[in-house]
């Protein structure tokens, strides 16, 4: 079950890394693709992101929007 | 930039706070500047204040900072920030008054306004972000450049001889009576900026208590001007300047 994912805003991203070294399942990598400012923006590489938002609150340039699975209501 | 995609069955956990323009940031990837800004805005925006702040932009790569938040906002002369957020406050003193300045800014030319805005107690923020250098002149030493720190004006390394010991303005600013909280944090993981959050929260709620003078150092990074990655400058920030610069609250009320 996907627990988490997150949407990068892909044009006004520096591919400074932080995101990558502070996510700690390891799901982000750098895209081989560019953006319109010629860097390899950040994407998911696998779907074990647990959205934490630790990416996100370390991103300089707010890139980064995070979700998560709503929760479900509890059975009465 | 807004995202229009959402996906099925999720609920936006943490997402660009929207005191925070659509400007995509001038800064070097990494730069610890962003995340200040996001930080500071952040605050703002849960504390409900956007209508009623009012910041005050530096000289230096914060310059434009008027342009990514979304306050009202006015441009001071190089090292006045303080001087012209005194003004700001005493006119308008049930507004939120911040000034945001870096360390050749706060701590270069404008140390007589600093210590003195600090001395005379006035009601303000001073956000003060260090990273030991003039980032947006091409790196040049600091007064507040480490000792050995090689940077174009010090291309040898800092020399206590010739160029004095690096300043540290946050211990002297700490000693003055006007001081009301004087802290530093950092912003290079999360954990710190989660810290920094409730130190800007704490300073606006004493800043509406009328208590005096909040004063918070952010030491930073500068990738640029340090010549290094972002992980590598994060890596020597731990590593150099926090023995010389130990984080924590150097005046708390009690």
């Amino acid at each position: 079950m996907i627990r988490g994912t997150i949407v990068v805003a892909q044009d006004i991203c520096k591919a400074c890394e932080l995101c990558i070294a502070a996510c700690p399942q390891d799901c982000l990598e750098l895209s081989p693709n560019l953006n319109i400012k010629g860097y390899h923006y950040v994407q998911l590489k696998n779907d074990t992101c647990t959205g934490c938002v630790n990416c996100a609150i370390v991103c300089p340039d707010s890139a980064i929007t995070v979700y998560r699975q709503a929760k479900k209501p509890k059975a009465a | 930039m807004e995202n229009t995609f959402i996906p099925v069955g999720m609920e936006v956990v943490y997402k660009k706070p929207q005191t925070l323009t659509d400007t995509p940031m001038h800064y070097c990837p990494g730069c610890g500047h962003g995340v200040i800004h996001k930080i500071l805005m952040e605050v703002i925006d849960e504390m409900g204040i956007q209508s009623e702040t009012i910041g005050v932009a530096p000289v230096g790569c914060s310059v434009f900072a008027y342009d990514y938040m979304n306050v009202d906002m006015q441009e001071a002369a190089h090292g006045r920030a303080s001087a012209v957020a005194t003004g700001v406050k005493r006119v308008r003193p049930d507004k939120f008054v911040y000034s945001y300045q870096g360390d050749g800014d706060l701590a270069a030319i404008g140390t007589g306004e600093t210590i003195h805005t600090v001395n005379r107690g006035e009601n303000i923020l001073m956000l003060f972000v260090n990273n030991g250098i003039y980032g947006m002149t091409g790196g040049q030493m600091a007064p507040t450049s480490l000792l050995g720190m090689k940077t174009s004006t010090s291309p040898f390394g800092r020399e206590a001889s010739t160029m004095g010991y690096p300043l540290k303005i946050t211990e002297l600013v700490a000693q003055l009576p006007g001081a009301y909280y004087v802290t530093r944090q950092s912003v290079h993981t999360t954990a710190n900026v989660r810290k920094l959050k409730k130190a800007i929260e704490a300073s606006f709620r004493y800043q509406k208590e009328k208590k005096g003078t909040c004063f918070i150092e952010v030491v930073s990074n500068c990738p640029s001007g340090w010549k290094m990655t972002p992980i590598e400058a994060n890596e020597w920030l731990e590593k150099n300047m926090f023995p010389y610069y130990p984080l924590g609250d150097l005046k708390a009320p009690k």
